[in-house]
């Protein structure tokens, strides 16, 4: 019995939205980045679903990339995240206002 | 040789660029050379080209082309200068009398620090004039006409610091504006009408016009005239013109600038045949403005104003002549207006150098043992003007034009002669307050002198052309010669045959007139001091009115200059500032800070937010796709 690919789409969807909710919704800002990891995961899900469903490697590769750039952008932004706390003390993303105006 | 015409325009020009560039290094000597010997050889170079109209193929003319001015498609005019009788008689008058008047005003100016000023204006207006006679199109009279529109407004607030002066510059030059416009419209209907600017051309094709049409320009190109001849109702500028130094007065305002009108209708004389209406409307115009004039001078105690209403008048009986035909008459008059009335300017000049600028004749008298040359020249000046029978070119010339009118209009021929006899009376008034009598201020009297040869001598040459000025117009009728009449006939035909009887009859009635005013003003003036003293007890109710020029200036006031002022204090405050600056300008402004501020309000700095934009444009272009 194969699980249908409608129903790996609707929990990429379901994902997908909770992820960015949190992205909009929370403070700290280290929760926002694991809230972007969901995102990026919820995407890895619906490019493998679609490649079992149409027997193609392409999406299974492009998964890999994704997961690359993701582990280079959770390192590179904990490295701006912990700059950041340096100087504003902070993890709230609030406190980072300086563009205002 | 007539080539050479040029000339007297570049001469005075050159005198304009070293006199205005480098006048006040040079010194007032040099100024005074330069600029009076200008204008001299000028003279003698009209004087050459002059003698070599009458050997010109008919009509005695011929064209000296400069160059191209303006090609526009089929709108062609030239820069030519043309050489004729009429305009090289215009051109000997302006060179010939601005010389004398030059010479003079060096010894006039000979304590005003800004001689150099003085002497590149006068040469300017020479130049200009030059330019205004000796064009052969409308477009070359009218830029004429504007440039000595500019050099009168000049000279005649030449001393700009003082208010009256600036006043009266300014209101000279937007009464002629007034003409200007009229003048334009003429100019621009001529083309439409005719294609062409040029004279001949014009001239040639104007009897196939339809006659409405020659009298749209006629009557137009008389209101440029009204303007820059002062005649009513724009003669208001001619009596303020005198705040300026009187050598302008005795060139510009009673030789060559206001004459300038008289010489266009002359010009145009066969466009004036062809519009027989428009000619009697001229001529009511000229005899009224000649008797209100003579009646206004009757009263003033200013020396200059009586001689400036005086020059109003005689224009008046010149735009009379021209409007009943008598072209060469009109054109005698100018000549001999221009010796007698410069020289009498000149000789008031005189007057009010020695008297320390003052010009009120009420504190003048008995000045003619003290000043001899000034009175007998100054006298001789006056009989002139007076028409003093037989010995005066003024005679002459005005007993031309009262034999031409009595044909056309018995009314304005009585408004004629009983301005002659006015004209009589107040310039002997003047000459009998001013040179007879007892001085009235003794102090001023005692410090009077005659002036020195570079001034008198210019009077005595103005004398004598004013005595001898009139045989050149010897009347026809009497089987004498009328060289002038010979002499013009190429380019204006003369008016009207005048009867023996006629002739004879107005000579007499005519020196009856002038005798009869010169008598009665010195009956008045001299044998009747207490009729002297109280001057208003003669006119009666009339005085004040007379005094106060008819309320001329103040009606104008009332019409025109109070709700133009009213105007302008409205456009510059209310639309101005208020409008422009205010509203337009600063709300613009305003309007571009407002929608800054707007759009700064999407400047929060929070991440949420352009995160939650971001994610909106994803939707968005989610949603596009989707539907697609």
């Amino acid at each position: 019995m194969i699980v249908q690919t409608e129903w790996y789409l609707l929990l990429a969807a379901i994902l997908f939205t909770i992820g960015a909710a949190g992205v909009l919704v929370r403070r700290n800002a280290l929760v926002i980045l694991m809230c972007v990891e969901i995102m990026m995961n919820a995407v890895n899900l619906t490019f493998v679903a679609f490649s079992r469903e149409w027997q193609s490697m392409t999406g299974q590769v492009f998964v890999f990339m994704i997961m690359t750039v993701a582990a280079v952008e959770v390192a590179v932004g904990l490295a701006i995240l912990v700059e950041l706390y340096r100087h504003v003390k902070s993890v709230n993303i609030d406190d980072f206002d300086s563009l205002k105006g | 040789m007539t080539d050479l015409i040029w000339l007297t325009i570049a001469l005075p020009l050159l005198g304009v660029l070293i006199n205005g560039l480098l006048g006040r290094q040079l010194g007032r000597t040099l100024n005074g050379i330069i600029g009076a010997g200008t204008v001299v050889l000028a003279f003698l170079v009209s004087l050459l080209v002059a003698g070599q109209v009458s050997g010109l193929p008919d009509p005695n003319s011929t064209t000296v082309k400069l160059w191209d001015w303006i090609t526009i498609g089929s709108f062609d005019v030239t820069l030519s200068l043309l050489v004729d009788p009429l305009s090289m008689m215009m051109a000997l008058i302006v060179t010939g009398v601005g010389a004398l008047i030059h010479i003079y005003a060096i010894g006039y100016m000979d304590h005003d620090k800004d001689v150099s000023r003085f002497f590149t204006y006068l040469n300017l207006f020479i130049a200009s004039m030059l330019i205004l006679v000796l064009s052969d199109n409308y477009l070359g009279l009218y830029m004429g006409w504007e440039l000595v529109g500019l050099c009168s407004y000049l000279l005649i607030g030449f001393w700009f610091t003082r208010p009256a002066a600036a006043d009266a510059g300014k209101k000279a030059f937007i009464v002629n504006r007034v003409g200007d416009f009229g003048f334009a419209l003429g100019v621009f209907l001529i083309w439409t009408t005719f294609g062409t600017l040029n004279y001949h051309e014009v001239f040639e094709l104007a009897p196939e016009v339809a006659a409405g049409t020659i009298s749209a320009i006629t009557i137009l190109l008389f209101v440029g005239a009204i303007g820059k001849s002062a005649q009513i109702p724009l003669h208001v500028w001619l009596p303020d013109a005198m705040e300026g130094p009187t050598p302008v007065s005795a060139l510009i305002h009673a030789a060559t600038m206001v004459t300038a009108g008289i010489y266009m209708v002359v010009r145009s004389n066969e466009l004036y045949a062809l519009a027989p209406q428009v000619s009697m409307t001229v001529a009511i115009i000229g005899g009224l403005t000649a008797f209100f004039a003579a009646t206004i001078a009757l009263v003033q105690y200013d020396l200059k104003r009586v001689l400036a209403y005086s020059t109003i008048s005689q224009l008046g009986y010149m735009v009379l002549a021209v409007g009943v035909g008598a072209y060469t008459s009109a054109m005698f008059h100018l000549m001999t207006h221009a010796f007698f009335k410069a020289l009498l300017f000149l000789a008031a000049g005189s007057v009010m150098h020695a008297m320390h600028d003052v010009i009120d004749i009420r504190r003048f008298g008995g000045l003619k043992d003290k000043m001899r040359i000034t009175y007998i020249t100054f006298l001789i000046g006056g009989l002139a003007l007076a028409g003093f029978p037989l010995i005066t070119a003024g005679f002459y010339s005005k007993d031309e034009i009262l034999a031409n009118v009595v044909d056309d209009s018995l009314l304005l021929e009585v408004l004629a002669l009983l301005t002659a006899f006015l004209t009589a009376f107040y310039i002997f008034r003047a000459i009998f307050m001013t040179f007879h009598g007892e001085p009235r201020d003794r102090e001023l009297y005692d410090h009077a002198h005659e002036n020195k040869p570079v001034m008198t001598v210019p009077l005595i040459i103005l004398a004598v052309l004013s005595l001898v000025g009139g045989f050149i117009g010897l009347p026809a009728s009497l089987q004498l010669p009328n060289l002038l009449e010979g002499w013009l006939e190429p380019v204006a035909h003369a008016g009207h045959n005048i009867t023996l009887a006629v002739e004879v009859g107005l000579i007499i009635v005519s020196s009856v007139l002038a005798l009869g005013g010169i008598g009665l003003a010195y009956w008045v003036y001299m044998r009747r001091a207490d009729l002297a003293e109280n001057e208003g007890r003669i006119y009666g109710p009339f005085y004040k009115v007379l005094v106060n020029k008819y309320y001329v200036d103040e009606f104008y006031d009332m019409i025109f200059v109070n709700p133009g002022k009213r105007l302008g204090k409205f456009l510059a405050n209310i639309i101005d500032v208020g409008l422009i600056d205010t509203l337009l300008v600063d709300g613009l402004a305003r309007l571009t800070g407002a929608f800054g501020r707007i759009f700064a309000g999407f400047q929060t700095g929070y991440l949420r937010n352009y995160v939650l934009s971001i994610l909106i444009g994803c939707i968005i272009v989610g949603i596009y796709f989707f539907v697609r």
